[in-house]
């Protein structure tokens, strides 16, 4: 049984999901996760569900779970690269994720990451 | 129903009579074609039908459906799926068919002697080609129906473009009536942009959109809550008085920023992702026509 | 048509069913978010047969008219719902995914059939067909 690994990005944890999740890897996850926000002092915990074809009912409530464990520890969590049929089916199933943000890719997610500022650099081209 | 002697003797008539009937045929398709076709191919699709149509009554059977008459379905098959594509009507494809009878008949009464050998003989072979030429005009229908479903996809396709107005920017203007249907496709488009363009604003325009009843407002939301899942955030632009009126009636609640017009959405998505527009300062130029002073 | 069963009795059997349903999807040629339907009702069901109906099977079988498609029946001999209506309604507008998912995975397909006798057990059975 092997663990989801999370690497340290700046002041944000990343955790990419690659493998069908079940119970006690989405439980170790979530303890995996508590631990290293603590100990990194991280400000955000971007997870990466691009390799993602099926969320149901019982990733969604992981992912809203990670939510509420971050916020208390004072961490920002962002779902990035969800796929457009998953995005369709999830509001089908009237997921809506609570308390959850979510960005196209990791870049972006980190942008959203409190302590990190929404770098929009001042581009002459943008002007034209 | 023939029994299994009328089915031989009819499979050798067709076998021994072959040039004279396919004469007989072709004599009776010039005389209600319209030259569409060549001669040629006519003649080819002729022999080859009755081809199989004598090896499949040779061996005995009477249903058109049965594993005998394989070859013979799929010839007609394949037969009106051309016609049906090339825009022959049904009754044109059908007359294929039915006019075998006539030279059939010929070939039934010059070769048989006896009157109730004729009889059976021709009831057989009529009931044989009626049950063909409904066959053949049940695969015409399937192909026109095939064809319709396409020319909708097609035109659903086209009439949803997804607009990229600036880096990050997304449009989509919605013409005419949203059905189911049409939702789904709208809603694939507009989220695979999202993902290719790396879109952080889509506008849905439905200036074009004529009514919005609770359907339409329930997609127009699915879609927007889709996008939304996806870190992706939305605009509506181009709602109408009446539209309004309606909307706020039906009791729905967009959820969502909307402005009157594409225009002013697109000025608010600039200003979402961090960008302003200005007016570029004319310099003067040394001699020759000097530009307009800016007002 | 032929049926396959899978038994649910683990976290991971859940995975095998999604799976399965896929194999059997594309072979009808289930376009990709009408898959993706199948798959999450298919995974709502599953887990709900393993959580609340203490373990059962999944029935998997393709279909071929009057279109292709594909249906999975979902059995146990748990406790079965004694009150089925409030199970389907749950979830629409709250979306925190608790309950039963019934409701949910009901928008997700076609067809939906509920069989269920409280101390006996219950049977979903839901299909999509290839538009």
């Amino acid at each position: 049984m092997d663990n989801i690994p999370i690497l340290k990005i700046g002041s944000a944890l990343l955790v990419t999901i690659q493998v069908d999740m079940h119970d006690q890897l989405a439980t170790r996850l979530q303890e995996d996760l508590t631990t290293m926000i603590v100990k990194s002092h991280a400000r955000g915990v971007l997870i990466d569900i691009s390799a993602l074809e099926i969320v149901d009912s019982f990733i969604g409530r992981m992912l809203a779970n990670i939510a509420s464990l971050s916020r208390l520890l004072d961490a920002d969590t962002v779902v990035v690269g969800m796929r457009p049929e998953v995005a369709i089916t999830l509001v089908e199933l009237g997921l809506g994720l609570p308390g959850v943000k979510t960005a196209l890719n990791a870049e972006r997610g980190l942008t959203m990451i409190g302590g990190v500022s929404g770098g929009t650099e001042d581009d002459e081209d943008d002007d034209d | 129903m023939a029994t299994a002697t009328v089915a031989s003797d009819l499979a050798k008539l067709l076998a021994d009579g072959e040039n004279t009937i396919i004469k007989g045929w072709l004599t009776a398709l010039q005389k209600t074609g319209d030259g569409r076709i060549s001669t040629q191919e006519v003649e080819s699709q002729a022999r080859d039908l009755l081809r199989a149509l004598t090896k499949a009554v040779s061996d005995g059977a009477t249903d058109v459906e049965s594993h005998s008459f394989n070859d013979v379905r799929a010839i007609l098959e394949g037969f009106s799926r051309s016609r049906a594509l090339q825009g022959f009507s049904p009754s044109e494809t059908a007359t294929f068919v039915f006019s075998i009878k006539e030279p059939l008949f010929e070939q039934i009464r010059s070769k048989i002697k006896n009157a109730e050998t004729i009889a059976e003989q021709t009831w057989a072979v009529t009931q044989l080609i009626d049950k063909l030429g409904l066959f053949t005009i049940e695969a015409f229908q399937r192909t026109r129906e095939e064809l319709i479903a396409r020319q909708r996809e097609e035109i659903e396709e086209l009439s949803t473009p997804v607009v990229k107005l600036w880096d990050g920017v997304l449009a989509l203007p919605l013409i005419g009536t949203l059905d189911s249907a049409r939702t789904q496709v709208v809603m694939q488009n507009l989220l695979e942009s999202i993902v290719r363009e790396g879109a952080e604003i889509a506008i849905l325009d439905i200036t074009g959109v004529p009514t919005v009843d609770t359907l339409v407002a329930q997609h127009l939301l699915k879609t927007i809550s889709a996008a939304r899942l996806m870190g992706a955030d939305c605009i509506i632009s181009g709602i109408r008085p009446q539209i309004a009126q309606t909307i706020v009636q039906l009791g729905v609640q967009l959820n969502v920023v909307s402005k009157a017009t594409l225009a002013d959405a697109f000025a608010m998505a600039l200003t979402r992702t961090g960008r302003k527009v200005t007016r570029i300062k004319t310099q003067a130029s040394n001699g020759g026509t000097a530009p307009p002073a800016a007002e | 048509m032929t049926t396959e069963i899978v038994p649910i009795k683990t976290g991971e059997d859940v995975v095998r069913v999604r799976q399965k349903v896929r194999v059997r999807a594309t072979e009808a040629g289930l376009s990709l978010v009408d898959q993706t339907k199948l798959i999450t009702a298919a995974s709502e069901l599953a887990r709900n047969t393993l959580d609340y109906g203490k373990g059962g099977e999944a029935r998997i079988e393709t279909l071929a008219a009057p279109r292709k498609g594909v249906r999975i029946a979902f059995c146990d001999k748990g406790p079965g719902i004694p009150d089925v209506q409030l199970a389907l309604k749950d979830g629409y507008t709250s979306g925190n995914g608790l309950g039963h998912g019934l409701g949910g995975a009901r928008r997700l397909v076609d067809d939906f059939d509920i069989k269920t006798v409280v101390g006996e057990g219950t049977t979903v059975t839901i299909a999509r067909w290839k538009r």
